[in-house]
């Protein structure tokens, strides 16, 4: 009777109707929880940017959410530098909610370029630092981050990195602290106004502390930091509209490259 | 897929203890002598991939011991009625339905976890420990019986991973539980020296040559010889 058609049919489907209830059950049920998880997550990588990642984890949940709705604030532009406040249907945008990686798959042109204003507490124009979202492949797999700069929006205040599948113990190290602490203070516009980004270098050990658009690379992931590179070279270029409004007028930083105080 | 029979249903008496001899054999067998990775030498891949470091090992290997157990439990019950011709496929849907579970799970409550492992959960499906206990010994045994089985090898699966992990994590990174230990050792002296780490450690190769050194012992010590 076991081995007929009908019974092994019937056995199938009943088997596949409840492990079907019971995943899609836990799915509704740790959903909401999940979507606080992500967004924990992105705040974390958002302020990561500019402070020091042992910092971060030492706050509970709560206090890095509180922390992140008092010191920042953000916003939507598109690749003209314009402030974008609704989506193609109407919606309101909320920067935190677009996301970089479906953004990547449009031309640059189409894009939604969301800024993240570090400002002090209390003082939404008392700007520290603009933190933007770069998104792009490395060896393997997707990487992504967030570039914070200062308020010249030429000098690096910090870098945080992140990646989906890169190789551990080489080009996964673009998540570990020291190689992102080689990014602060160097200059992504040369003298001239060029954007020159920064660049890892192949190879590693070597000081480049006096090249304020070089840093050191990564021994044994020459792929993942020339993605890195790519990554970090082309959003800062889709910003620089922006920039220069920024520059321009309204609530633009100061002209002169006086240093902002680390938080 | 497995290395071994299944093993005979044995007779049983009505009142065989909680945890009468065999039923020990059934969880210390495979910490050992019939361990899953040492000896069978099953779910290499995962034994390789995740061992960098103690944590996320630990994670791992409650997750497998979870799967293992709720796995051999379901199919145990349930063995009576799986058509022979689909158990295979059976066995499948259950193991990927808890593994699916874990991942959830962990994505919830552990979401720092679940991006370092993400991909390795995942591969419990595949790792042929789990079929290979469901499809020895769950079944064809009692679900008490099975859960131990299930059990055991997980054990026998975790501990040694989990010595793989101590020593890439100390060798590699220099630390154990992310506990730098390698600094504080250096400290205690003064800190006139650094202890180097061996970013050989840190690569799979690093778990071939830790797990080759383990099994090498075990053989030694066990005379255990591959027929």
């Amino acid at each position: 009777m076991q081995q007929s058609n009908a019974y092994i049919i019937t056995f199938s489907v009943i088997l596949t109707v409840i492990l079907g209830f019971l995943l899609s059950g836990t799915s509704e049920l740790l959903g909401p929880i999940q979507q606080k998880a992500i967004e924990l997550d992105t705040k974390k990588q958002i302020l990561g940017a500019v402070m020091p990642a042992e910092e971060l984890d030492r706050m509970e949940a709560d206090a890095v959410i509180d922390f992140y709705e008092r010191r920042i604030s953000s916003k939507v532009v598109n690749i003209e530098g314009e402030e974008v406040e609704q989506d193609t249907d109407g919606n309101a945008l909320i920067a935190e909610n677009v996301s970089i990686a479906r953004n990547f798959k449009r031309s640059p042109e189409d894009r939604l370029y969301p800024v993240f204003i570090f400002h002090a507490e209390g003082n939404e124009s008392e700007v520290e630092s603009y933190i933007l979202p770069v998104y792009g492949n490395g060896l393997w797999d997707e990487i992504w981050g967030y570039v914070a700069l200062q308020t010249d929006l030429n000098t690096i205040e910090g870098v945080t990195f992140s990646h989906a599948g890169e190789t551990p113990g080489l080009g996964a190290r673009i998540t570990s602290g020291d190689v992102q602490a080689r990014y602060q203070g160097k200059e992504i516009f040369d003298e001239g106004g060029n954007l020159q980004a920064v660049r890892m270098q192949k190879g590693e050990g070597k000081d480049y502390s006096g090249e304020p658009h070089k840093v050191d690379g990564l021994s044994g992931a020459t792929i993942t930091a020339e993605g890195v590179n790519r990554m970090v070279e082309s959003y800062l270029s889709h910003y620089q509209n922006y920039f220069s409004r920024q520059r321009e007028g309204g609530d633009a930083a100061p002209e002169e490259q006086e240093p902002v105080a680390l938080n | 897929m497995s290395t071994e029979t299944a093993e005979k249903t044995q007779v049983q008496k009505p009142s065989e203890p909680i945890l009468s001899k065999r039923r020990k054999k059934l969880i210390t067998d495979p910490l050992v002598d019939d361990n899953p990775i040492t000896i069978q030498v099953l779910g290499i891949c995962s034994a390789l991939a995740v061992t960098t470091q103690m944590q996320p090992t630990m994670v791992m290997a409650l997750s497998v011991i979870f799967v293992m157990v709720m796995a051999n439990l379901t199919i145990s019950l349930i063995r009576n009625t799986i058509p022979s011709r689909v158990r295979i496929i059976v066995q499948l849907a259950i193991v990927a339905t808890l593994v699916t579970l874990v991942n959830e799970v962990l994505k919830a409550f552990a979401f720092d976890m679940y991006k370092e492992l993400s991909v390795f959960i995942g591969l419990i499906i595949t790792n042929c420990i789990v079929m290979g206990r469901l499809e020895a010994f769950a079944l064809g045994n009692k679900p008490y019986d099975s859960v131990l089985d299930g059990f055991g090898s997980a054990l026998g699966y975790s501990w040694i991973i989990l010595a793989v992990a101590f020593f890439r994590e100390l060798w590699g990174s220099g630390s154990v539980f992310g506990y730098p230990v390698f600094e504080n050792i250096a400290g205690l002296f003064g800190g006139g020296f650094s202890l180097a780490t061996n970013g050989l450690m840190v690569s799979p190769v690093g778990a071939f040559i830790v797990l080759g050194l383990i099994i090498w012992v075990q053989r030694t010590k066990t005379g255990y010889i591959e027929h």
